[in-house]
C-alpha cells in the first residue's frame, strides 16, 4: 500500500491517542506534494528521513525501542549529519506501513545497521540541500556552512537560506548513492555526547508509554487459558458457567486454544481463573526430568557442527586440564507480561505489538490467518524490557486470532504473570566441555571445546508454526524440522592466540521451549571459556589478568584489560580473607564490542554466605553515539547477568514448569544489587560496534572467578549459589 | 455493579464497578491512569504501587470497596510533564530508566520513604525499594536518583 492511501485510511485513528505524538501531521505536507515511492525502498532517502517546510525532520527506523534508548541515539546521528537541532527531530519506529523493513531488533546491531543507514541518508540529504543552496545563493558549496538547518555563506552569515525554505513545500527526493560524504568525526558536536533520553519524562509522570497503555474505543479484554504443560489437549471446560457470567462477551475455542473475552478486564481475569481451575486437559509428561537433564544432553545423539578447526605445530605439553560447565534454562522475565491489541475491520487487521520484528510478525500472522500480508498493519509500540524473544509475538498472535473472531471490535490481550513465566521461550540450558594443554612457557598450545545446546532462535520469522498458539489450534501447524537456527556457538571460539584449536557444537533438542535470550549462547560460552582461562592461570600460577594479556594480540582487547587493571588497581588489590576479585574479558560475537570486568565479592564464612559487592567494567564499542546510553546499557547488562548467575534457573517437573511466580523464579532485588562502575573507551574514528549484550558473558565469569579467588571453590554449574561453596 | 467513591489524586471519583474489583483495574481502566501497572497480580513485583494514605502499597489485590476512606495517590498525582515533582526530576537527571516499566513502583516507594525519612542512607533506600522488581538492571541508577531526590527535597525545605 502507498503511504498516501494509508494516511487517508488510518490517520485519524492514529491521532486519536497520544502514544504516537508525531505521526501524520508532521509529514503531511510532504505527502500532499506526492512522493509516490513505494514503502521501504532502502535506497531512497525518504525511506529513512523526511524534512518538511515547517522545519521538522522525521526519521523512520524499522528497529524497535526496547528501553535501550535507540530513539535518542538515532536522532543524535541524524541531527549531527544534517546539522540541525536535535529538537527538530521526531522518530517513527517499527511500523509496517511507515518504516523500512529491518527484520528484527536483535544482536546489538541497531546502531550498526539502522544507525548507519540513517547516517548515510542524512549525509545524502545534506549534500542535496547544499547543492540547492549553492545554486540559490550562487556561492560554491565549499564556502557554505550549516547551522541548525540554515545554510550560510562563510564570509557573510547574512547571506543564507534554510533547508525548510529550499524545500518550498516539497519533499526531498533522492537516492542514497553512498557517495555523499559523511561528517569528519573530529567535528562531531552531538555524536559522542550524553544527550538525555526524552522518553523518561513520560515514564516518570505516567504518560502513555507502552502498548499496555493503549485504549481503543469500545475495546474488549481477553485472556488466553494455557494448558498445564506443553503437550496437552483440551478435554472439557465449563462452557455454560463462563458464557453466562455477567460481562463475558465470548469464549473462543479452536482445537485446544481457549480464550475468554469480556467487557471489563477484571471480568476476563475472573473467568480466566475459573477456566484454569475447572478445565480438563490430557497432558503429556515432560521428559527428561530436570535431575537428568545434563546426562540426557551430554549423551544426546544430535547433529554436530565444527565451528573452528586449526592445527598448529605440536609442542611438548607440560599441563593438561579439562572441565565441564553447565548453564540451566533462564527466563527473560519481563516485568510487564506481554500484551497486544488487535482489530479486524473491513477485511483489514491492525495489530499493536511490542514484537522485536513487525515485518516478520506480519508475515507470520498472514500465514496463520490465511490473509494477504498487505491487509495486515503491524504497529510497534514499546513494551516492558524483553531482552530477546519473549511472549511479545505470541500474545500478538493471540490477539490477532481473537480479533479475527470478533469483527469490528478492538481486543486487548495481556498475558498473566503465570503465562509469561511458563510460556515464554527460555534461554537454552547448555553444557560446555573444554580441554587444553599448556607448554613449559606457560602458554596455551591446544584447545578443544565441545558444546551442547538447544536452539537460540525460534522467532516467528514469517512462519505461523513458531507462534505459540499454532501448537494448539486445529489443525496444528507443525514446525518443519531443520527450520530452526543456531546462536549456540556464539563466542565459543577463544579470541586468545592458541596454535591448535577445535570447537564443536552439538545440537540438543531438550524438553523446554527455547529461543533468543540476550547474547544467546555467548553467556554460557564465555562463562565456560573465561572460567577455564582462570583455571589455567591458577594451574600454572600466573596472574589471571596478565595471563589473558599474554595470549591476546588485538590492541583494543589489550586496551580494555589495561584500563580495567588501572581502574581497579588490580595489581594492588588487597589480599584479605573475606574479599575476592575476579576478572573476565570477551569481544562480543568476536567482532562487536570489547568488554572487560572485575568482580569484587565479600564472604561471610560463619554464615556461609557471599555477596557481589562491586562490578567494574570497561567497554570499547568503537565510535560511541551516546556515552551515557552505552553506560546505562552496560550497567544493566552487568546487573542482569549477575542476577541470572546468582539466583536463576527455570525449574520443572514431569507435570510442567514449576517456576511460575517471582517466588519460584526469584531475580535480583535491591539488597543484593552490586555497586556498578562503567568506563567507556570512545573511539570516534572507528565504526560503532554492537554493545547491548557485551556484558552478559564476562560478568558471570568474573563473579565465578572471584568466588574461586576467595573460597577456593570452582563452581562450574550455574547458578553460583552459596551452598555450592566448600566452606 | 455498585457505585463506589474513591478519592484519587485529590479528587473524588464515582465509579460504577463490581465492588471486589482490585484498585489497579479501576485506576487503569476507569480512571485511565497509566502509571500503576500490572506485573504479577499477587503483590510480589511492585509494578502497581500507589500511595495509600502516604504508604507505598501494591494495588493489584486490594478491592476498591475497602478503599473508600483512603487517600489514594498515583504517580500522576505527584507531578506532570510541565510541573514535575523533585523526585521525578531526580530520576530524569540521573537517566534512571531503561524500559521504565518499573519506575512507577520505584518512584512511589521512594516518595513514601523520603516523606518519612528525608535523609536515608544507602541501606535504607535499598530496603525501601526491595519489593519493586527491575529486570533491566537499573538498580544502581535508581539508588542514585533517590539520593538526588532527597537532596532536592531537602533544599526545597531549606529554601522554603
Amino acid at each position: 500500500m502507498k503511504r498516501k492511501t494509508f494516511l487517508k485510511q488510518t490517520g485519524s485513528l492514529l491521532l486519536s491517542f497520544n502514544l504516537f505524538p508525531l505521526s501524520i501531521s508532521h509529514f503531511d505536507s510532504g505527502e500532499n506534494n506526492g512522493s509516490e515511492t513505494s514503502l521501504g525502498d532502502p535506497n531512497e532517502i525518504d525511506s529513512w528521513l523526511r524534512l518538511n517546510s515547517e522545519g521538522i525532520v522525521t526519521l523512520f527506523t524499522g528497529k524497535m525501542e526496547l528501553g535501550q534508548g535507540i530513539r535518542t541515539a538515532l536522532k543524535q546521528i541524524a541531527a549531527e549529519e544534517l546539522e540541525v537541532d536535535i529538537k527538530r527531530i521526531n522518530i517513527v519506529i517499527a511500523d509496517t506501513e511507515q518504516t523500512p523493513n529491518e527484520h528484527y531488533t536483535v544482536g546489538s546491531a541497531s546502531i550498526e545497521s539502522s544507525g548507519m543507514a540513517i547516517r548515510q541518508a542524512a549525509a545524502e540529504a545534506r549534500s542535496l540541500l547544499l547543492e540547492q543552496a549553492s545554486q540559490n545563493l550562487q556561492i560554491p558549496i565549499h564556502d557554505l556552512r550549516v547551522k541548525d538547518g540554515v545554510v550560510h555563506f562563510i564570509k557573510d552569515p547574512n547571506i543564507k537560506i534554510s533547508y525548510w525554505k529550499l524545500l518550498r513545500g516539497k519533499t526531498l527526493e533522492g537516492q542514497i548513492t553512498g557517495k555523499a560524504p559523511c561528517k569528519d568525526p573530529s567535528t562531531y558536536q552531538l555524536v559522542g555526547t550524553s544527550i538525555p533520553r526524552d522518553d523518561i519524562v513520560g515514564m516518570v509522570t505516567g504518560q502513555p508509554s507502552y502498548v499496555h497503555d493503549i485504549r481503543l474505543p469500545g475495546m474488549l479484554h481477553a485472556r488466553v487459558v494455557r494448558p498445564p504443560s506443553y503437550e496437552a489437549e483440551l478435554q472439557s471446560f465449563p462452557d455454560t458457567k463462563i458464557r453466562t457470567m455477567d460481562g463475558v462477551i465470548k469464549i473462543i475455542k479452536n482445537g485446544s486454544f481457549l480464550a475468554v473475552v469480556a467487557q471489563e478486564e477484571y471480568t476476563a481475569i475472573k473467568a480466566w481463573n475459573m477456566l484454569r481451575k475447572e478445565s480438563a486437559w490430557d497432558v503429556k509428561k515432560l521428559i527428561p526430568l530436570q535431575t537428568n537433564l545434563f546426562d540426557d544432553m551430554l549423551n544426546y545423539n544430535g547433529e554436530q557442527q565444527i565451528v573452528e578447526e586449526k592445527n598448529g605445530k605440536l609442542e611438548e605439553l607440560k599441563h593438561q586440564h579439562e572441565a565441564i560447565y553447565k548453564r540451566p534454562y533462564h527466563m527473560h522475565g519481563s516485568i510487564g507480561p506481554s500484551c497486544a491489541l488487535a482489530k479486524w475491520e473491513s477485511g483489514r487487521l491492525t495489530v499493536w505489538t511490542h514484537s522485536q520484528g513487525v515485518y516478520p510478525l506480519r508475515k507470520s500472522l498472514a500465514s496463520l490467518l490465511n490473509i494477504p500480508e498487505q491487509r495486515i498493519h503491524v504497529i510497534g509500540v514499546p513494551g516492558a524490557g524483553c531482552y530477546g524473544h519473549n511472549g511479545a509475538d505470541d500474545v500478538a498472535a493471540d490477539a490477532a486470532l481473537i480479533a479475527y473472531n470478533l469483527p469490528d471490535k478492538a481486543v486487548r490481550v495481556q498475558w498473566m504473570r503465570e503465562d509469561e513465566h511458563m510460556w515464554e521461550p527460555y534461554g537454552s540450558a547448555m553444557a560446555i566441555k573444554i580441554k587444553a594443554s599448556i607448554n613449559g612457557n606457560g602458554k596455551i598450545t591446544t584447545w578443544h571445546t565441545d558444546l551442547w545446546s538447544d536452539t537460540h532462535s525460534t522467532r516467528p520469522g514469517g512462519q505461523a508454526a513458531h507462534l505459540l498458539l499454532s501448537q494448539y489450534i486445529a489443525p496444528k501447524i507443525n514446525r518443519k524440522k531443520g527450520d530452526i537456527s543456531g546462536g549456540a556457538s556464539r563466542n565459543a571460539i577463544p579470541l586468545y592466540h592458541i596454535p591448535s584449536m577445535k570447537v564443536i557444537s552439538h545440537d540438543y533438542q531438550g524438553p523446554l521451549r527455547t529461543s533468543a535470550l540476550r547474547s544467546l549462547g555467548a553467556y554460557a560460552n564465555i562463562f565456560a571459556l573465561e572460567s577455564f582461562i582462570d583455571e589455567l592461570a591458577m594451574l600454572t600460577q600466573q596472574d589471571p589478568l596478565n595471563f589473558r594479556v599474554d595470549h591476546l594480540r588485538d590492541p583494543r582487547a589489550l586496551e580494555v584489560l589495561h584500563v580495567i587493571e588501572a581502574k581497579t588497581a588490580w595489581g594492588k588489590r588487597p589480599k584479605q580473607q573475606n574479599i575476592g576479585f575476579g576478572v573476565a574479558f570477551a569481544q562480543y560475537k568476536n567482532h562487536a564490542a570489547y568488554f572487560a570486568v572485575v568482580a569484587e565479592i565479600t564472604i561471610d564464612s560463619a554464615n556461609k554466605a557471599f555477596k557481589v559487592k562491586k562490578l567494574t567494567g570497561v567497554i570499547d564499542a568503537g565510535q560511541t553515539i551516546n556515552i551515557d546510553g552505552l553506560k546505562n546499557q552496560t550497567e544493566g547488562g552487568m546487573i542482569q547477568s549477575a542476577s541470572w548467575s546468582l539466583f536463576e534457573q527455570v525449574n520443572y517437573s514431569e507435570k510442567g514448569i514449576t517456576s511460575n511466580t517471582w517466588e519460584s523464579y526469584p531475580i535480583m532485588r535491591f539488597t543484593d544489587a552490586p555497586e556498578i562502575e562503567v568506563h567507556v573507551i570512545n573511539r570516534p574514528t572507528e565504526k560503532p560496534l554492537g554493545a547491548g549484550e557485551a556484558a552478559q558473558g564476562p560478568t558471570v565469569a568474573a563473579i565465578a572467578n572471584a568466588i574461586f579467588a576467595v573460597t577456593g571453590t570452582r563452581i562450574r554449574d550455574l547458578p553460583l549459589s552459596a551452598e555450592k561453596i566448600n566452606w | 455493579m455498585a457505585k463506589i467513591t474513591l478519592f484519587v489524586n485529590e479528587k473524588d471519583h464515582i465509579l460504577d464497578i463490581p465492588p471486589d474489583t482490585p484498585l489497579l483495574y479501576a485506576l487503569r481502566n476507569n480512571l485511565k491512569l497509566n502509571a500503576p501497572k500490572y506485573g504479577c497480580g499477587i503483590e510480589r513485583c511492585g509494578s502497581c504501587m500507589v500511595l495509600l494514605d502516604h504508604e507505598a502499597m501494591p494495588s493489584c489485590m486490594r478491592p476498591c470497596s475497602s478503599l473508600t476512606q483512603t487517600k489514594i495517590t498515583t504517580l500522576e498525582g505527584l507531578g506532570n510533564p510541565t510541573n514535575l515533582a523533585p523526585i521525578q526530576i531526580a530520576f530524569i537527571e540521573e537517566q534512571a530508566a531503561q524500559c521504565g516499566y518499573c519506575l512507577n513502583g520505584m518512584i512511589i516507594s521512594a516518595k513514601a520513604l523520603l516523606d518519612k525519612n528525608p535523609d536515608p542512607n544507602d541501606a535504607e533506600i535499598r530496603v525501601a525499594l526491595q519489593r519493586v522488581l527491575c529486570r533491566c538492571g537499573t538498580h544502581s541508577r535508581i539508588i542514585k536518583a533517590v539520593k538526588r531526590a532527597a537532596e532536592k527535597m531537602n533544599e526545597r525545605i531549606i529554601n522554603g
